[in-house]
């Protein structure tokens, strides 16, 4: 790990990444929203957080190591919405949750 | 008129107050409760039940060290079944391969374990228990090959704030996927040790220098959570993200705290878990309505434009020294005391008295202690 490079690369379309060990995708029943949990740390997913996390991070039951790119098909299809429109944010979402410790590659 | 709180994010489970190690900067009161006190199984089920149902979602499972407790396991489980996030904050000097397995599969998310210091023998000597450090690395290992994430809470005073460094490479090395650079907090035993434990301000800087040199390299390998010493600070800390705000307290006999220093503040009344359920002493118990909010705030917090960024700072620290728990907290420079305390840093980072060790059978607070001290100096 001390190999590893000085900044990590971004998360790209061929990767594949999943939620830090640690973190959890939960509802909270009491405020009515989806957060990740990890230690001492909460964080609000919005909607559209909520299915980029869902659609590539593949956390859970439904888990099942898709890639980052066929998690942007996923939404492009559910979302009926143009694929260049979705990858940018996704990829740009994906790498904030990396870089802040709640997803892993 | 009481106005509705937002909801608990998160309880400090203090699951008994015995601990294996003798550390002198631990946060518990320097009157420690007995074992024979503890809540039993049932009564901790029902508080987790109870603290959920509030609206928290994490559960933090302190001490002392919470390994002692026998019914670690069923308490993990009971809780994991809560809905809540269980995090155990442990020395570690227990644990062993089976029994995190057992607390994995009860559904514990998460394991924190506290470094005395990099180096063996130092880090032994701080936490007063020959070995410490050796069984520690090794349950930090285990943690992470049974597939718990694990968190290096980095203990940081005069003697090891040269080695932040070191204290990254264990974090990276042993695999922790965060690390807590935590400079100690001079509350309960570390209030009575803070002559022994403050930095010098060079040292701070210093400290200070690396880790924001390191913070660029981390980025997506190693969350740190950087707890800044506040003794030289012009700014307050927002202590517990506000009085009752954030967070709740139970200690081991069942006392309920808004923050786990409360109790050395004179004239509180805190209730306890067989008083009322949770979520009623969270909105309305006195102990916890009493800073809440922006009311209580003295000049100059009333009208500073902070006021809801550091809620007014901590109220242990403004008893501590000021003798006034209502104080402005005298690390904003804008308190009349503000000076006192560079005045104490400074005093106490040139003194070198013997380490006081935590110790149960400690009936009365040290005299350099006892905030009434404090507050004349």
């Amino acid at each position: 790990m001390s190999s590893a490079p000085p900044r990590p690369a971004p998360v790209a379309e061929t990767d594949r990444v999943r939620l830090a060990p640690g973190v959890v995708l939960r509802h909270d029943r009491t405020r009515d929203q989806w957060v990740l949990l990890g230690p001492e740390r909460v964080l609000v997913l919005d909607e559209t957080a909520l299915e980029a996390v869902r659609a590539c991070a593949a956390p859970g039951p439904g888990a099942d190591g898709a890639s980052v790119g066929e998690g942007i098909d996923r939404l492009a299809a559910a979302f009926d919405a143009p694929r260049d429109a979705i990858a940018g944010d996704v990829l740009e979402l994906l790498d904030d949750l990396r870089n802040r410790g709640f997803l892993t590659r | 008129m009481t106005r509705e709180p937002e909801p608990p994010f998160a309880m400090l489970a203090e699951l008994s107050h015995r601990c294996p190690l003798r550390c002198p900067y631990c946060s518990n009161p320097l009157a420690l409760e007995p074992a024979a006190g503890e809540l039993d199984t049932a009564t901790w089920c029902r508080v987790f039940d109870e603290v959920a149902e509030a609206g928290a979602l994490q559960v933090h499972l302190s001490g002392g060290e919470p390994c002692v407790r026998r019914d670690l396991e069923e308490l993990v489980a009971h809780a994991a079944r809560a809905g809540l996030y269980v995090n155990l904050i442990t020395s570690a000097v227990t644990l062993d391969r089976a029994r995190l397995e057992r607390l994995r599969d009860a559904g514990l998310s998460h394991v924190q374990i506290s470094f005395q210091g990099t180096e063996p023998a130092e880090a032994d000597r701080i936490a007063g228990m020959p070995g410490a450090h050796a069984r520690k690395l090794r349950a930090a290992r285990e943690v992470v090959e049974t597939g718990l994430a694990l968190t290096v809470n980095a203990v940081i005073q005069r003697s090891t704030i040269e080695r932040v460094d070191a204290f990254f490479d264990l974090a990276l090395d042993l695999g922790a996927g965060r690390i807590e650079i935590a400079n100690v907090q001079y509350y309960g035993w570390a209030l009575a040790n803070r002559a022994a434990l403050m930095p010098t301000r060079d040292q701070l800087v210093r400290m200070d220098r690396r880790v924001k040199e390191r913070l660029p390299s981390l980025k997506g390998r190693l969350v740190v959570d950087y707890v800044v010493p506040d003794y030289y600070a012009h700014r307050p800390k927002a202590c517990m993200g506000g009085w009752g705000r954030r967070f709740l307290n139970v200690t081991p006999t069942g006392k309920v705290l808004p923050c786990h220093a409360a109790e050395t503040i004179p004239g509180m009344v805190f209730e306890t878990v067989f008083d009322r359920p949770l979520g009623a002493i969270w909105r309305d118990g006195a102990a916890f309505v009493r800073y809440r909010g922006t009311d209580w705030m003295p000049s100059p917090c009333r009208e500073c434009d902070r006021k809801e960024a550091d809620w007014g700072g901590c109220r242990c620290q403004a008893l501590a020294i000021t003798g006034d728990a209502g104080a402005t907290d005298p690390v904003c420079d804008l308190s009349p005391l503000h000076h006192r305390m560079a005045e104490i840093a400074e005093r106490d980072a040139a003194a070198d008295p013997p380490l006081l060790y935590r110790d149960p059978t400690a009936k009365a607070p040290p005299a350099e202690a006892a905030p009434a001290r404090a507050a004349h100096r």
